[in-house]
């Protein structure tokens, strides 16, 4: 071992020898077997793409998501075309969609959309739009998309039942699906972590109970249970306030998956050697829980995190499916796929399922960075995959 | 020993139907106002003589100026003996509303676990068998899709397929001839032709999971020594598999009953709602949205009552079918 020259490349030194120079933070580790997991990157470039998306709601939005326009009732979805042929036959990269001509039967007033071959809506990018306040505060007019003629209208998803554009809802509606998610996370992890970890480190009669709770819990159907207490709020609340009476409502029925993995965790921890040399050492319980427990408890907690927003989303969509979670006028993907409710209107309007689309997509995502995270956050789950 | 296993467990969910009455109770409460003003203006609304006498005597009888506690009591030894009060909306008791519901919200449920059993147990095996193969990722693409689809998501998309492209509604139980009609077989009949659809719609994503369960733990044990000592005394794959880590990885299907089970009836709700289902789920939604709680809170009970059962029935199962849960 000591002719060794460079630690560096010969395979069979000593590692303690080289740990000083090169040693990596646990995070890095995680970091390092989290890149290999090409479906978990994926995930994680898709998860924060949908929270870019929901940062920025009223800039990529092409219109105001509560404008409606009578004459664009069920507006069927247009293409986006690069190029465009001038006058004299040559091409020019104008990028705009074809516009569409409204119809309507004699007889049975149906209406009809057809495509008007004389219209061109062109569409530049960063254009003027109708001016919005940035976050409710800033007050701008560019947006991501906008038609070169101000006041045209476009409709890259379609149009809903009164005429309001499809992409700029389901935008809009990003912002707050994502964002319950997270908050009511938030909460029932705030919930997991203390009765999760009161019963793992104190044991006894407070872990039975706990879990005695815990029990009940997954023993119970949610839905109805959600739907009896979101029933219970009343009609005529705010918009926001209902949006945190339902987070909570959610968090609620979330907390026992996060409780469950604090408490495993506790409960393998407080046996090991460090947690119990620091005790020994006369750490406070304080210390020792945040100090010595809690980093190594992080990067679960990290990962059920992550795999319980789906849920959570999943969750809100279903209630505000079924009319009993969030109300219009707030736009979420749930009160949007509440249009796409009975077969008559998907039949007339399948780009109505577009939201559902969004969901799956997120939800998808959310599950592979979770399960990723899941993988790469435990050490010994290494040869099994 | 498994005898007094048995008791002790049916003995443990005693407190949990308690507990499980007292938070269906509590819903039935919640909403503000007493549902007598419900009551008496619905019956306004529907252009009847409001009887004030009437009216004193359901107060009395449901004692609802009297404390939480009591009114509990009077609800829950009512719904003892099989009187659940009344609905508003319908005008009606609400035992005559649920029952029908019920048995088929369990029939429902009850088949579809066992399509879940029948299909996530030979694709589990064959996929943790067939590791990393064509047939195991085409597996497990559709199961990771069937998880992030919601089922009523699901029930919206083949709804819109079976209308546009066959030109067929698929929603409800029954055909338009024995929707009114008295039991009988032919209507038995035309009821199985017609649970397929949201048996396997709402069969997916718990099928999706648990062949993801099965995998895992038939991979955990397909490495164990037993396995090659089996194999090495020359047993034939296909026995040997069966019969040693196919038995060990069984476990969890037993244990479905206690999760899925819940899930199931859970998810049935919006399924049966977008289907139009004759189920609970439709009937109890609508009774909630018309804030109707007696016939809400029923359901709510019947439901968590049901889910409580399974729980039971599964811990017991497993403890027949595991040596090492009784003697925990």
């Amino acid at each position: 071992m000591s002719v060794v020259a460079d630690p560096h490349i010969d395979p069979n030194a000593d590692p303690r020898a080289i740990a000083g120079e090169d040693s990596a933070s646990q995070w890095r580790l995680i970091w390092g077997s989290f890149r290999r997991h090409r479906l978990a990157m994926t995930g994680a470039v898709v998860v924060i793409a949908f929270y870019l998306v929901a940062l920025f709601t009223e800039f990529l939005a092409p219109f105001d998501p509560d404008a409606p326009s009578s004459r664009d009732v069920y507006h069927p979805p247009q293409m986006i075309h690069l190029f465009d042929t001038n006058a004299d036959g040559s091409w020019a990269f104008r990028p705009h969609v074809n516009g569409m001509k409204l119809s309507r039967d004699r007889f049975t007033l149906k209406t009809t959309f057809s495509p008007d071959p004389d219209k061109k809506i062109y569409l530049t990018l960063f254009g003027d739009g109708t001016p919005y306040k940035m976050w409710g505060l800033i007050p701008m007019e560019k947006r991501l998309i906008a038609a070169v003629t101000p006041g045209e209208r476009f409709y890259l998803l379609g149009a809903d039942r009164l005429g309001r554009d499809m992409l700029s809802r389901i935008i809009a509606g990003t912002r707050v699906s994502m964002s319950i998610g997270l908050a009511g996370v938030a909460v029932s992890l705030l919930l997991g972590l203390v009765l999760g970890g009161v019963s793992g480190y104190y044991g006894g009669w407070v872990d039975t109970g706990v879990q005695r709770l815990i029990e009940l819990k997954l023993s119970l159907p949610t839905i109805p249970i959600w739907l009896g207490l979101s029933a219970a709020l009343p009609q005529d609340w705010a918009p926001l306030t209902r949006y945190f009476a339902i987070t909570l409502i959610l968090s609620l029925v979330g907390w026992t998956e996060l409780a469950r993995v604090v408490r495993g965790r506790f409960l393998a921890l407080r046996t090991e050697d460090f947690v119990v040399a620091a005790r020994l050492d006369g750490g406070s319980k304080a210390r020792v829980i945040f100090r010595h427990m809690m980093p190594s408890m992080v990067s679960h907690i990290i990962a059920s995190v992550s795999l319980a927003i789906p849920v959570m989303i999943i969750a809100e969509t279903s209630l505000s499916f079924l009319g009993l979670g969030l109300l219009p006028p707030t736009i979420s993907w749930g009160v949007l796929l509440k249009e796409a409710q009975n077969v008559r209107s998907i039949a007339q309007a399948p780009w109505l399922f577009a939201p559902g689309i969004a969901v799956c997509a997120a939800v998808l995502a959310l599950n592979f960075l979770g399960d990723g995270l899941r993988d790469a956050a435990d050490p010994y789950a290494q040869e099994g995959r | 020993m498994l005898i007094t296993y048995i008791i002790r467990r049916i003995l443990w969910s005693v407190p949990f139907l308690f507990v499980v009455s007292l938070i269906a109770f509590a819903l039935i409460q919640a909403p503000p106002g007493d549902y007598l003003t419900t009551f008496a203006a619905t019956l306004a609304q529907s252009g009847d003589v409001v009887d004030q006498e009437r009216l004193e005597l359901l107060r009395e009888r449901y004692g609802l100026d009297q404390p939480f506690i009591v009114q509990y009591w009077k609800w829950i030894s009512g719904v003892l003996v099989g009187d659940f009060g009344i609905s508003f909306e319908w005008q009606q008791p609400v035992s005559n509303l649920i029952w029908e519901r019920m048995a088929l919200s369990v029939t429902l449920a009850t088949s579809t676990l066992l399509f879940t059993w029948a299909v996530a147990f030979p694709i589990g095996v064959y996929s943790a068998v067939k590791k990393y193969t064509l047939g195991d990722y085409v597996i497990t693409a559709v199961g990771f899709i069937g998880l992030a689809m919601p089922s009523f998501l699901v029930a919206l998309v083949l709804m819109y397929i079976a209308v546009v492209f066959f030109g067929t509604d698929v929603s409800g139980l029954f055909s338009e001839e024995f929707e009114k009609a008295p039991w009988s077989l032919a209507k038995i009949g035309d009821l199985l032709s017609h649970l397929w659809l949201p048996v396997v719609i709402l069969g997916l994503g718990s099928t999706a999971s648990l062949t993801r369960i099965m995998r895992a733990n038939l991979l955990d044990e397909l490495h164990k020594p037993y396995v090659t000592t089996a194999r090495a005394k020359g047993l034939s794959e296909l026995r040997l598999i069966l019969k040693y880590p196919v038995r060990m990885a069984l476990n969890p299907f037993v244990s479905t009953l206690g999760w899925a089970f819940p899930q199931l009836i859970s998810g049935a709700v919006i399924t049966a709602f977008v289907l139009s289902l004759p189920t609970s789920g439709p009937l109890l939604l609508q009774a909630l949205l018309a804030q109707d709680m007696y016939l809400a809170g029923a359901f709510i009970l019947l439901l968590c009552c049901l889910s409580v059962v399974g729980m039971l029935v599964s811990d017991i199962l497993l403890a027949v079918i595991d040596p090492r849960i009784r003697y925990r």
